[in-house]
């Protein structure tokens, strides 16, 4: 008897929990908010105000995001290293953070079509060191961010030594204290940084490599919610929001967001 | 060789299962010497902190008081404070104020680099447990056993290092054992100072192919490993150090 009953909630519970999975959208909507993964460390895409809370671009776009559904929003600080690892576990709803469009990563999250937005890699370094190629890196310590696929290109490709750090602070911190000679990074927020007065000897000398479309995600199966974000970026694009929050953010428009932009219009 | 590399790339595409560290050249040097790293880093705190143990108990049995308190003092510092904020203290903190050098592509880098660091803050952390391992043991052995030493005109040095330590190391065996197979473990903290060791190339190899399955169960295999290899050699000097009729 004991054991039947068990059974019983056992499939009721299975049960709910499929039925739950069979559309996020009516989960968010039952709960109320839609949680989102972002960046915490990366000015002016997401980073932290000084009362805490997590500001920028990308969580402009979230708020967008939530509107739409007539939700709250609440932010998750991620980091590359668990973004979608985050989106997997059903922690977060819905990651803008970020992220390169890869197929491998295709693969683990659904990624809506059109790109919201793209960047390149490139490095902050010394002024003084003259650094003119990426050839010039070879057998360098560079500083990085575990989890970023530019590091294995940059050391495959131009003999840097990696070393990475867990986040932009500690990179960035390890770059002043003088353990590398660069920090490779994207070109995005090296321009931000670069312009900081705190770091005025510090220069982005080399050519932008690797120009990438980012990738907002939703968990794999998501169908309903990747289309509906599809659409939402496609209306970014159209009405100008991407162009007119980069300006809001101290950032100059980005070829990507122009074209975009044209494309859409 | 290239066969058996090869045989994992099949692997992947008709299973799924994906371990590039064995059929990628460039993933497998870099596991190859995050695992060294690892070896070399534990080999390495393994030494010092055991040296540091049996010099810490020594001047714990100091008797000037002020040696007693700054021996005291370093096993509180140390064992009440968590190993990864020793790490990041001693690397961003300490590691900046020291004078540096210039190095070899035109800047000037810190004196001591992640790998130091790490080694004497990993160091000094199991170091400050030896200490106390090792007094357990001295304060174990008979104090009439030390008289008795003492009647026959040993030095103090010539009682710690011949009568007392070599009695007080078999019954610290156990405890010892536990606190260096902790300090292996521990060495996985390296990784957020940038010490390549295996958790770091492991973490680099997973962000790139986005294996995060397969890598975490390679690496506590891995670790299992090394570990068990560490415990079963310490076991078998315990076992070839004992004296019929002392300790347990």
């Amino acid at each position: 008897m004991k054991i039947k009953t068990l059974v019983t909630a056992l499939a009721v519970s299975a049960l709910s929990i499929t039925s739950a999975a069979a559309d996020i959208l009516d989960t968010i909507k039952e709960r109320g908010t839609l949680v989102v993964g972002v960046k915490a460390d990366y000015k002016p895409y997401g980073f932290l105000d000084t009362s805490g809370a997590i500001i920028g671009i990308e969580p402009d776009l979230a708020k967008d995001v939530a509107d739409k559904l007539g939700v709250a929003i609440e932010y998750v600080p991620v980091v590359s290293s668990n973004r979608m690892q985050f989106l997997e576990q059903g922690k977060i709803d819905l990651m803008i953070a970020t992220m390169t469009d890869k197929p491998d990563r295709r693969k683990v999250v659904l990624i809506p079509d059109p790109n919201y937005y793209s960047s390149g890699t490139n490095i902050l370094a010394l002024k003084s060191l003259e650094l003119k190629e990426w050839e010039d890196l070879r057998g360098k310590p560079v500083c990085g961010i575990q989890g970023a696929f530019y590091n294995k290109a940059t050391s495959q490709n131009y003999g840097a030594e990696i070393v990475a750090f867990k986040g932009t602070a500690e990179a960035y911190a390890a770059l002043r204290g003088g353990n590398c000679a660069a920090f490779v990074y994207d070109d995005s927020a090296i321009v931000a940084k670069a312009a900081d007065p705190d770091w005025s000897e510090y220069e982005m000398p080399l050519k932008t490599i690797d120009d990438a479309p980012w990738g907002l995600a939703v968990a794999l199966g998501e169908q309903n919610f990747g289309d509906m974000m599809g659409e939402m970026i496609i209306d970014w694009h159209k009405t100008g929001r991407i162009l007119e929050l980069e300006t809001k953010w101290g950032v100059e428009n980005t070829p990507f967001a122009l074209a975009m932009h044209d494309k859409y219009k | 060789m290239e066969y058996i590399f090869d045989w994992f790339r099949v692997l992947y595409q008709e299973t799924g299962i994906n371990l590039p560290f064995l059929y990628d050249e460039y993933d497998r040097n870099r596991m190859v010497e995050g695992f060294f790293t690892t070896i070399w880093l534990s080999l390495v705190c393994l030494f010092f902190s055991a040296i540091i143990g049996i010099i810490g108990a020594w001047l714990q049995g100091s008797s000037f008081k002020w040696t007693r308190r700054i021996v005291n003092g370093y096993i509180q510092i140390f064992r009440n404070t968590p190993p990864l904020v020793q790490l990041y203290f001693f690397y961003f903190a300490i590691g900046t104020l020291l004078p540096r050098v210039d190095n070899d592509w035109g800047g000037q880098s810190p004196i001591l680099g992640s790998f130091a660091w790490a080694a004497i803050s990993l160091s000094f952390f199991a170091g400050a447990f030896n200490v106390e391992i090792f007094r357990s043991g001295i304060e174990a052995v008979p104090k009439s056993t030390v008289e008795a030493a003492e009647a026959l005109g040993f030095s103090k040095l010539q009682i710690y290092r011949d009568i007392t330590l070599p009695l007080a190391f078999r019954v610290v065996l156990p405890a010892l054992n536990n606190n260096l197979v902790n300090l292996v473990k521990t060495t996985t903290l390296a990784y957020a100072i940038a010490v390549p060791e295996m958790l770091y190339e492991a973490n680099q190899i997973w962000s790139d192919n986005v294996n995060v399955t397969e890598m975490m169960v390679f690496l506590l295999f891995a670790y299992f490993l090394l570990v068990g290899i560490l415990v079963g050699a310490m076991n078998r000097w315990e076992r070839a150090m004992k004296i019929p009729g002392y300790g347990g």
